[in-house]
Formats: C-alpha cells, structure tokens, sequence
C-alpha cells in the first residue's frame, strides 16, 4: 500500500519532468524544488490558517483549499522561472539550459531555508487529513491517508490524460513536442503552450508536495539532502518509464514506488538509495528511451 | 622561445606572487568578514562589584547554529552568553572581561574542523567551547589538541571525545553512563524485559549509546529484541518499524536526536506500537514536541537536568534565563551554562592562562557547583555526574526521577 | 622534454617558498587557507579537462575525489600504524611519513582514475543531460557504500592483526575516517597544484587538446574527421578523476577535516562544477580564479553564510543567461586583450 501511495506520488512529479523534457529537450532539475515548496507552502497556508499541528482534524474542505491554493501557488513559481530563467535561452546549447536548472533548484531550495521564508528547522505539518486505519488486508494496512492520496493522485492523472489526448490545447501540446518549429508555422502559440506547460508540471508537483506532506508530517527543511533524492527518483520514474511520454511516466512512478519499498523491506533499508540508481543506469545502458518510449535513431 | 611558454611562466609566477599576497594579507587579520559581536556587556556601573577592565579575554564557541539540530547550538550559546553576562557583572575573571565568538559550524564536521582552525589560528581564542553533537567535537577536538588550546564540550556525550587529547574535556556524564541509566530505568522502573532498538547509523553519539544501553540492559536481565537502523533525515521507517513491530517489545529504544525521533514517533503510533519509547539527551528540544506531537506523548528519555529540579542553582539559573530569552532553558542551554562558567572558574584558579596551565587548572576542578549537578573532573578528563528521567507530558518535558552513579 | 620540464620546476620551487614561509611570515589560518585554495584549483582545473575541454557534463566529481582522500587516508593511516606503531606525523622536510603520504596520494589517483574508466566507459555514450544523472548517480552510490563500511580500526594490535581486505574495509562508515594524520603542507599542496596545471595547460595546446576541443563543439564532425570521440571523453574523464583522486588524497590530510561521505557527495561536486562554469568552460587559468575566489568568499562572507548558496544560485543563473561562457571564456588569462605583453603578439596568430 506504501508502494502505491509514494509510487504515485512518484509519477505526479515524474510527469513534471517527463512533459518539460518532450516539449524542450531538457531536464529541468529544479522541477523537484517545486516539490519541496508545494509540501512547505501547504504547511504555511496550514499554519496561517489556523490549525496547529497538534490539534483535530479540521473540515474536508479545508484540505482542498490548501491543496488548490499550494498548486495555484507554484504554478505560478513554475510560471515565472519558464519566463525568466528559461525562455532567454530557449536558443542556447543544451548545456547552458542545464546548468541553468541547476542554479534554478539550488536557489529554490537554499532561499526556502531563509528566515524570511521557511527557515531550517523542520516543522510539523498539521494533520489536515484525518488518518485512521480503514482496514486490513493480509496483513497490509490501509491508511485513509495513503488511500486519499493515491486517490487524489490518480484523479489529476486521469484529468491531465484527459486534457493531453482528448482536448485541443493537449493537441497543441503534442504538436509543440513533437516539433517546435512546425508546430511554430502551423499557428501555435508555442510560448503560451510551453508556459501552461510548466505551470501544468508545477501544479502537479504542488499536489505531490502536499499528499507528501500529509503522508510524512515531519518537514526535513527545504535543503535537505532527502528532498533532492526524492526528486531524482521521480526524474529516474520518468525516465524508465520512457521520458517524454506522459502515460509512462505514470507507469514508472508507481513502478519505482514499489521497488524501493520493497527493496527496503526485504533488502536492506539502507540501500535504499542504490537500488533506484542502479535501475537508472540498468535503464540508460539497456534501454534509454525507456519502457514505454520509443527508440530513438541518432541521426547521421 | 615559444611565446606561449614564455606568457605561461609569466602567468604561472604572476598567480604565484598573487596567492602569496593574498596569504599575507589574510593573515593581517580580520576586515574582510562580519562577525558577530561579542556577547560583552557594558562592564557593570549598577553592580557593586568592581567593573572589568583591560583586555578583553577571548573564547570560542562552535555550535549548530543553522542546520537541522540548530536548536543545539543555539541553547548552548544562550547558556554561555549568560554565564558571560554574569561573571563580567561580577567583575570578570581577574579583573578582565571576557568576550565571545561563536562560529556556526552548520551541523558539518568539515565546518567544525574550519571553525576551530579560524577560532585558534586567526582569532587566538584562549579556550574553545563546544560542541554538542559528538561527531563534530570529534572533528573540532583534533584541530584543538593539535594547536594545544583547552577545549571544553558541554554536551558531547561519546566517550572517544575526551579520548582525542589531554586538551579536551567534558562536563557532562559519558554516554556508557547514559545507556546504563537508561537501562536501569528500563528494568526497574518501567519493569521491561525485551526492548527493541532503533538507532541513527550516521552519529557517533547514536551507535555509541545504542551498544551501552544494549550492554547494560543484557547484563541487567533484559533482551534486545531486534536493532533496526536509520539515517539521519530519512522520512520512512516503516520497513524498520514493521521488523520491530513483529519482535513484539516491551519497549522501543530510539538514541537519536529530536528532529527523527520526532518523526519516528508519529510513523510508530501510525502503526499501532504503542509500547513506550525511550531516549536520550539528544532529544532535548523544544522541536521535539512540536514535530512528534501526541506520538511523543508519555516517551521517556534521560536528560543532564530538568528545570523543575528543586536545586537553588536550578531554580536561579532559569528564573534568569527565562528573563533573558523568554524561554525555559533545556538540557543544553544548562551545559552551555555550566561549561562557561567552569572555564572562567578554572582561569581564576590558573597560574597563567596558556593552554597547558589552563588545562591543568580545568582538569583540577572538584565538586563545582553547577545547574546540572556537581560537576568534578576524574582522571579521563570526564565529568561524574547524576543523570534525571523525564516524561513528554503536555508537550513538556516532566521530570520523573534522578539516578545517581554507582559508587566508584 | 627539458623545456617542457620548466613550468613544473618553477611550480616547485614556489612551492618550496611558500612551504618556507608558512608558519612564519603567514598565518596558520592563512596557510589553511592557502591549502584549500590549492586543492580546490586541482579539482576544479581537473573537472575543466571533462566539463571544459570535452564538454561533457559530469556531476559527479567530488566521488573520485572521495576516493583518492579514502585510498589516500587508509594506507597513511593503517600503513603508519603498520610500520611505526602510530599515527603521529613524522617531522623532516621530506619524511619517510611523507613518502608515504605521497604514495598513498598516487595510490589514490590510481584507484580514482580506475573508477573513473568504469564509470566514464558505459556513461560517456550517452548525450549530456542523461550523462549529468548517471555521474550523479554514481557518486550517489559511491557516498552510500561508503557509508556502508565498518568503524575505523582504532587500537595498534588490531591493526597489526587484521587482514588486509578487512583494512580496506575499515573506513569509518557514516561517522567519516578521522585520525589521518596531517602530512599536507603548502609545498605538496602547490607542488601537485604546479604539476596539474603544467598537464592541463600542455593539454590544451596540444593536438589532444584540440581533439577534445572539437569534440565538444561538434562531436558529430569530429567523428566525421576521424576522431574516436568515445575513447578521447573516456581518456579526459580518467584522467580528470586521477587529478581528483590526489586533490582528495590531499584534502584528508588536511588540518581540520576528516572524510565523511554526507560531504563528499553531489553538494561538493556542485561546488565544483560553480567554479568551473563561472571561471569558463574550457579555460584553465578562468578555473584557477574561480577556485581562488570561490575559496576565500564563504570566509570572507562567515556572517552572511546562508546566503552564499543562494547568492551562488543566482550568479550562476545570471552567469548562463548573459555570459554563458564565464568570465574567460575559452580563453586562458595571458590571451586577454589588455594583458601586457599581448599587444606586442598581436600580428602573431596564438599556436
């Protein structure tokens, strides 16, 4: 149950990445900043909300609206570092973009450690879910919490296939992956749909943030070294599960959730971090567009 | 010649001639950083004893000022600075004030090693005070004994950090005293017989205490049902958890420091261990209740002190410190506290105040009255002290009861 | 031969000077000072032969660096012991302690420059983002295995008693190897730092340097003309973790620092992966600065010290944005316009 509730925590981020890749071509590495910051703003709205983190539950809807109000949040976030970080160099070596994500995530994560905004000590997150065991099944337990997440998590995939496969702006948003400059020609508006891309990627993560929070109450604080190893899995879930390529993203995130769950249980706990990395280079040698990619010819 | 090579010898002493200036210029001192004041108070026109004068008398202070167990470092600096306050309002020691410096050392050890290095070399510190967490004394501790200046850690538990030099003291009790206690408070008081153990993999201070208490508790009668291990900062324990959960104890051990064991807590009530947890004094905090919350409620763990002891050094020290910070002063604050005040005991009572003199003026120290205990110096340079039990209730720690050492 | 000799023997013998006046005419902190700045000009001038010369993007090079410091502090350390029952560091100017120290920096270049081939053979066929990760990836894993080993082997009978694989296992684990005795002073230091800068310069203006010129600003017409882009990224990527491996060895016999793998991992190998892309890609003498300031500037900014990670971000950033190529460029420092004596060279066409 574990493996599903991370695992699609996994694919809710994976999808940030796997989207900004097909569409630029690159990597954008301060997508799981955006993570953080979802789980660390839901934690603020809590708190500026009133509920402290030790008291009773409050009202369903008062999850919803700091769900909505993290992911607004960090759209915008997205939003903004596309514009000013990204789109100067949309005609620069790949290189030159990447180091750019770099600076972008070691920003995101080392202000968010400022006193002005979060600080370094960890917090609580206050319990804006109510978590109880709904039941057991052959010795699996299932929390409200893990379920609601999973449940939420599945819903905004369903809603992002729906709107990349079966609406006109998900049309465009292929056609922009597919080739930029023809897309460009045939009437697209290729900044705006690369813009809702990112803020689409951003939104997501939020959620991810958020669900995250509430599965694991305790916020290590924004720069710390767990938050950068939940991101890198999520980019090696989007990459095995084929970058570029939406659904597979979904099917990589769940898969890593479980294999590190289950690697952890009956491995050894403290390899945990190998296992996703060695599947990563498994995958890159083997396989490098991934499960459900298509293989690549390099030109020439 | 080839004009390349001639521009690149020219390059190669050009850069050469611009190190060593600039190593020249650095070691002419200060001016190119902001330090933080020294905690020196106006020397005292209300008080009726003699103000300070001459020259101020320099120590260090290293400590987890940022960082995820930031309030460590934090404490023990409030501590120090109000045994500063209050000595150089008494007079200073031998007439001199005393003035700090404290360098963050951001819960690194790479840092640690830095900070003594710039502490001893470039501010010549007469002392240095620190660190809490043990691992980082350890790295701070070598660098002190290399350049044979006193060093005194309030709150460094491991006994390997005495064990670096004859530089290096303590005043707090050893961590093989730490894990008996907690141990003979285990079996006689909360009547376990097996415990499990959840410990931090990546601290000195964690390991260590894990084999005491598993020593002391084996030879007590008790079994250990399983070891489980974290690192620190993991979010997941439930693989551990669930291991534990299956050897059905008593009691589940957890020897971390209060950023974890706050998180440990929640995922064990989540998963219905509801047999007591116990600890250290690594999760003194006032975080711990704010991140562990209800989980932590009714947990156990052994302290230097606790500040409903009915002792008039406690009862003074956090009347005062409650004036000053506007908080009740934790297990750390009270070493801070006790280790500065120590230090300036020692320096009166030193021929000199150069680093052998004063180390053996530090070593020679018997039954100094401190907030957490009588404090004397035995041959390893450690200090023998009693330890207190106390229980999370409401959020705040509450003490149960004290246990002394055994006699010698 | 002889002539190429030269750079190195007026390296040396600066760093005979400055090993003279250390403890003297400078300070003990400014010679740690000085340390840190040398090693870090090797790590950054060593990452600039993959990053700059190749342009290939490796993020994981603080790994071989903390290779090179555990190969490195391990033969000191149990070698010491082994052969003179203690870890107290022997005085003399070139002590037998310090030939051993040296062997066992050069053990640890090996060891690292092995690790580099086994890393860079697989990873370098892969285009530059995936490339990123896998390094990542790898120094991820080197960091946990490391954190996997058992407690260093403290007492002298032990030492002399156990295996040597149980030795080569011994390394502190998570809580990091200290006791290394401290064999660095600025004369290895700056020897080792002339000697890198001597490869790397001579690199460059070699036929291989262009090769590796080339593949970096377009590997597919390198490959056109002939060149085997492969086996030239792997050889820069092997000899780039060689050159780490000593500057780690280095590091672990520092004063004030013990190897721990939480920082050796991929925060230290941005650290230097900053100097690199803000001193420019591709210049040797554009690393060098960068090191220097990179070095001093947390000292000197102590009280602003959470800011230096964001301040860092936002160079970098702003560095990519409007001058990619860093501060020199693909220049080295003699070849700028208002250099002296450039004037003079300006009809000659630079070799």
């Amino acid at each position: 149950m574990d493996g599903i509730a991370v695992g699609s925590l996994y694919a809710l981020i994976a999808l940030g990445y796997t989207m900004v890749y097909g569409i630029l071509q690159f990597i954008n590495f301060a997508h799981s900043d955006i993570f953080v910051l979802g789980a660390w703003i839901s934690y603020t709205i809590a708190v500026g909300l009133g509920y402290a983190a030790l008291s009773t539950a409050p009202p369903a809807y008062a999850g919803v609206l700091i769900l909505l109000a993290a992911m607004a949040t960090c759209g915008a976030v997205g939003f903004t570092i596309e514009r000013l970080a990204y789109r100067p160099l949309r005609k620069a070596p790949r290189l030159n973009v990447l180091i750019t994500a770099i600076g972008v995530s070691l920003f995101l994560q080392n202000v968010g450690q400022l006193k002005w905004f979060f600080g370094t000590q960890p917090q609580r997150m206050p319990p804006v879910l109510d978590d109880h065991v709904i039941g057991t099944l052959a010795g699996v337990q299932f929390h409200s919490v893990d379920l609601i997440g999973a449940a939420t998590a599945l819903a905004l995939m369903l809603v992002l296939d729906w709107l990349i496969f079966r609406t006109r702006l998900g049309r465009a948003m292929r056609a922009v992956s597919h080739d930029i400059g023809v897309a460009s020609l045939m009437g697209i508006n290729v900044d705006a749909v690369i813009s809702f891309t990112f803020v689409l990627g951003s939104s997501l993560a939020a959620a991810a943030g958020f669900l995250y929070a509430m599965k694991y109450p305790g916020l290590n604080q924004p720069a710390h070294a767990t938050w950068v190893l939940l991101g890198l899995k999520a980019f090696v879930a989007a990459v095995i599960g084929g970058i570029g390529n939406v659904r597979g993203a979904m099917l990589g995130g769940i898969l890593i959730g479980f294999i590190e769950l289950f690697g952890a249980a009956y491995l050894s706990p403290h390899l945990r971090d190998i296992y996703v990395f060695s599947i990563l280079i498994l995958v890159l040698l083997v396989r490098p567009t991934g499960i459900l990619g298509k293989p690549v010819a390099e030109k020439v | 010649m080839n004009p390349n090579v001639r521009r690149r010898r020219f390059s190669i002493a050009s850069a050469a001639v611009l190190l060593l200036s600039a190593g020249l210029v650095a070691c002419s001192g200060g001016g190119k950083e902001s330090t933080p004041p020294p905690a020196t108070p106006a020397p005292g026109a209300a008080s009726s004893a003699p103000a300070p004068s001459g020259d101020a008398i320099l120590i260090g202070h290293f400590g987890s000022m940022t960082g995820s167990e930031a309030t460590f470092g934090q404490s023990t600096d409030n501590g120090i600075r109000l045994a500063i306050k209050e000595v150089n309002a008494a007079g200073g020691v031998k007439g001199r004030p005393i003035a700090l410096k404290t360098y963050d050392d951001q819960g690194k050890a790479q840092e640690a090693g830095t900070a003594v290095t710039r502490l001893i070399t470039d501010d010549k510190v007469t002392a240095v005070l620190g660190e809490v967490a043990s691992t980082l004394s350890l790295a701070g501790g070598r660098v002190a004994q290399q350049y044979g200046v006193p060093m005194i850690t309030p709150s460094s538990t491991n006994p390997k950090v005495t064990q670096t030099g004859d530089m290096i003291f303590r005043v707090c009790f050893l961590d093989p005293f730490q894990g008996w206690v907690e141990a003979k408070f285990a079996r006689e008081n909360l009547k376990a017989t097996k415990a499990a153990i959840l410990y931090d993999q990546t601290q000195a201070y964690s390991k260590g205490l894990k084999d005491f208490f598993r020593d002391a508790f084996e030879k007590m009668g008790g079994t250990i049902t399983t070891e489980q291990a974290f690192s620190g900062g993991d979010q997941d324990f439930s693989a551990q958890l669930t291991t534990i959960r299956g050897t059905n104890p008593e009691l589940l051990f957890v020897p971390g420091y209060y950023t974890d064991v706050g998180n440990i807590a929640i995922q064990v009530r989540k998963l219905g261990i509801k047999v007591p947890m116990l600890g250290g004094d690594g999760w003194d905090s006032s975080q711990l209740a704010a991140i562990g919350g209800d989980a932590i409620e009714g947990s156990y763990f052994s302290n230097h002190y606790s500040f409903q002891e009915d002792r008039a050094e406690v009862k003074n020290f956090v009347e005062k410190y409650k004036t000053d910070y506007g908080a009740t002063p934790d297990g750390l604050a009270a070493l801070g506290y006790d280790a500065a005040r120590l230090l300036f005991d020692a320096m009166g009572r030193a021929d000199s105040l150069d680093g052998k003199a004063l180390a053996a003026a530090i070593a020679s120290t018997k039954g100094f009255k401190g907030v957490t205990g009588s404090i004397s110096m035995d041959a390893n340079r450690d200090a023998r002290k009693s330890a207190v039990i106390v229980q999370m209730k409401g959020g705040m720690p509450v003490y149960v009861t004290t246990i002394e050492p055994p006699p010698l | 031969m002889i002539r190429g000799a030269v750079p190195v023997v007026i390296g040396i013998a600066l760093a005979v000077l400055l090993q003279l006046a250390s403890g003297s005419i400078i300070s003990p902190f400014a010679v740690k000072m000085l340390m840190d700045i040398g090693i870090n000009v090797i790590l950054a001038v060593s990452l600039n032969l993959v990053n700059g010369f190749t342009g290939q993007f490796s993020i994981g090079h603080a790994g071989f660096m903390a290779v090179g410091g555990y190969v490195a502090g391990c033969i000191t350390y149990y070698g010491s012991t082994l052969l003179w029952g203690g870890t107290q560091v022997r005085a003399g100017w070139i002590s037998d302690g310090d030939l051993l120290f040296v062997g066992g920096c050069l053990a640890g270049a090996l060891v690292a420059a092995a690790a580099g081939y086994v890393v860079g053979l697989p990873s370098l066929r892969l285009k530059g983002d995936y490339l990123a990760i896998v390094t990542l990836g790898f120094g991820e894993i080197l960091r946990v295995m490391l954190q996997r080993t058992n407690d260093v082997v403290a007492s002298v009978e032990e030492i002399r008693h156990a295996s040597l694989p149980i030795l080569a296992t011994s390394l502190g684990g998570s809580l990091g190897f200290s006791g290394i005795p401290y064999y660095t002073d600025l004369f290895w230091v700056y020897a080792f730092v002339a000697i890198t800068l001597t490869v790397a310069l001579r690199l460059k203006y070699s036929s291989y340097g262009r090769a590796f010129l080339s593949i970096r600003e377009n590997e597919i017409a390198a490959e056109a003309v002939g060149i085997n882009t492969t086996r030239l990224k792997v050889r820069a990527f092997v000899l780039a973790a060689a050159f780490a491996g000593i500057a780690g060895g280095l590091f672990a016999h520092e004063v004030g620092t013990s190897l721990n793998p939480r920082e050796l991992g991929f925060q230290k190998s941005f650290d230097i992966v900053i100097m690199v892309v803000l001193g420019g890609m591709g210049s040797v003498s554009g690393a060098v600065l960068a090191a220097i300031v990179l070095t001093l500037l947390p000292e000197a900014l102590r009280g602003f010290s959470e800011f230096r990670m964001p301040i860092y971000a936002l160079a970098l950033i702003l560095m990519m944005i409007l001058r990619p190529q860093g501060i020199l460029g693909l220049k080295e420092l003699w070849e700028l316009a208002w250099f002296p004596g450039r004037r003079r060279r300006a009809t000659e066409k630079a070799s």
